[in-house]
């Protein structure tokens, strides 16, 4: 590609993974009503659609205001750190054979880098609030990001292993014979287990848990700068289905339909997992998580790691 | 931690079981719930089968109200009647509870199965008589308080109502 159309095609995802998070809430309250049996909303439009442009609409025209007993400076930076983050993230993924923003040969470390930065953003708005309920938040997220980023990282060198690359795209093109959800089926639950933890969605959201610490690192957050936290897991949650395609389920490989159309398939199928997910498992207890993270998720992927690197070892022979 | 894991994927399967049952949803406005006709709503005022008032205006409705949200002033017809000057209740305070209609002694004031009433201003919430009284007969259909009443007024004296007899004339031995 060009370097025009390389900037384009940038605007173009970025455009379309802040719609993709704005229509996702939307989306994600229909299938919960569904799974709950219930309906969701479903006034506003075909199906309640224009569910979206109304909360856009509430959100932006709400006060937007600081409490004066935060630090003004880092209330504000916080939560467009988790935004500009996560779609820093979207830079390396993989759309298609020729359909990626970089190609850099560090492109797995990049999407590590990217999403613990996001991590910084929660850390800071917990702390910036000057408020206990969301100085408790931020606690949290720092101890459960610390602990679930140890094995996110190592869940994947399994992977990295049978490739020999760190690039997205080689990733992909290896798994022409057969996926890597087959030999990596341990890395591909750590991995799942950490992405939903990465990305703070429910049954790992403890930073928020509004049902003990009212809303969490947010707390203190209200209008356009609460929309940019909620935009940012969001689009956490696109970035990690997008990562989990990539990595385990063979990005855009599939016989027939064009590639682009098999990523987003995939994508879409690991979103309504995801969801699924928050529809079904309660939140654990803080302790519980953390000794989940490093009792049992750490040993397994380490375990993974021995493994794959003695087959490796032995395919080389 | 096997045992656990099974557990919460038992769970998901469950879950997803749920996308193929009916949603449990009554869509209000379109769909109205069935309201039993003994349902407690908007306070109405019946007239008796003759087509009178059926309110006496005795105050007893407005005694046993906990609300305190119904005020009505006594006034006489010429044929003996009593009869509300003015009745008013006010529903911003009413809590449907139904204690005027237990009290009241002519079947006057009724319940019925309505709770729309949304209003803008708060004051539209007053209902006054003309609002509050209906020209049929509510929920019971042969109810005529004057005519089983021992209460003499025009046209009907002592001892001539239903199930009345003679009244005794307490100044005569005569058995």
């Amino acid at each position: 590609m060009s370097e025009l159309g390389t900037i384009g095609f940038g605007l173009f995802i970025i455009a379309a993974a802040v719609g993709g998070a704005a229509v996702l809430t939307w989306f994600e309250r229909r299938l919960l009503g569904i799974w709950q049996d219930r309906y969701g909303p479903n006034r506003l439009g075909p199906f309640g659609a224009l569910q979206v442009a109304a909360d856009m609409l509430k959100l932006l025209t709400k006060d937007d205001w600081v409490p004066p007993f935060a630090d003004r400076l880092v209330f504000i930076f916080a939560p467009t750190a988790i935004v500009v983050a996560m779609l820093l993230g979207f830079a390396v993924v993989p759309f298609g054979p020729e359909l990626y923003i970089l190609d850099i040969n560090i492109g797995l470390l990049f999407f590590l880098g990217m999403t613990s930065l996001a991590v910084y953003s929660v850390l800071l708005g917990g702390l910036a609030s000057n408020n206990k309920y969301a100085l408790l938040g931020g606690l949290r997220s720092a101890a459960q990001m610390v602990s679930y980023e140890v094995f996110m990282g190592l869940s994947l060198m399994g992977v990295i292993m049978l490739t020999g690359s760190f690039s997205l795209r080689a990733i992909v093109e290896a798994q022409a014979d057969m996926w890597y959800c087959i030999p990596q089926i341990l890395g591909l639950f750590t991995f799942l287990i950490a992405g939903i933890a990465e990305s703070h969605r429910l049954p790992f959201d403890l930073p928020e848990a509004e049902h003990e610490l009212t809303a969490g690192f947010h707390t203190e957050y209200g209008g356009m700068k609460f929309a940019m936290f909620m935009l940012g897991e969001y689009l956490g949650l696109i970035l990690i289905s997008c990562m989990i395609t990539t990595l385990f389920f063979g990005g855009w490989l599939g016989p027939v339909l064009p590639p682009v159309v098999w990523f987003c398939i995939k994508v879409f199928a690991l979103i309504c997992f995801f969801i699924l997910l928050r529809a079904a498992i309660p939140r654990p207890r803080y302790d519980q998580l953390m000794s989940l993270g490093w009792k049992y998720m750490l040993p397994l992927t380490l375990l993974n790691l021995l493994l794959t690197g003695a087959v490796a070892l032995y395919m080389e022979g | 931690m096997f045992k656990a894991l099974y557990s919460q994927i038992v769970t998901i399967w469950t879950i997803l079981q749920h996308s193929f049952t009916k949603s449990e949803t009554v869509e209000y406005p379109e769909q109205k719930p069935y309201l039993a006709p003994r349902y407690r709503g908007r306070i109405v005022l019946t007239k008796d089968p003759d087509g009178e008032e059926r309110c006496v205006a005795c105050n007893l409705c407005a005694a046993a109200c906990p609300a305190d949200c119904i005020a009505l002033q006594q006034g006489v017809k010429e044929n003996g009647r009593w009869y509300p000057e003015f009745f008013r209740i006010n529903f911003s305070r009413c809590i449907m509870c139904g204690m005027c209609e237990e009290a009241c002694p002519t079947n006057a004031i009724q319940l019925t199965p309505d709770f729309e009433m949304c209003e803008y201003k708060r004051s539209n919430m007053v209902y006054e008589k003309e609002h509050l009284q209906i020209d049929g007969t509510g929920k019971y259909h042969d109810y005529n308080f004057y005519r089983v009443a021992g209460l003499a007024i025009a046209g009907k004296d002592k001892g001539e109502a239903q199930n009345e007899d003679k009244p005794i004339d307490v100044r005569s031995l005569l058995p």
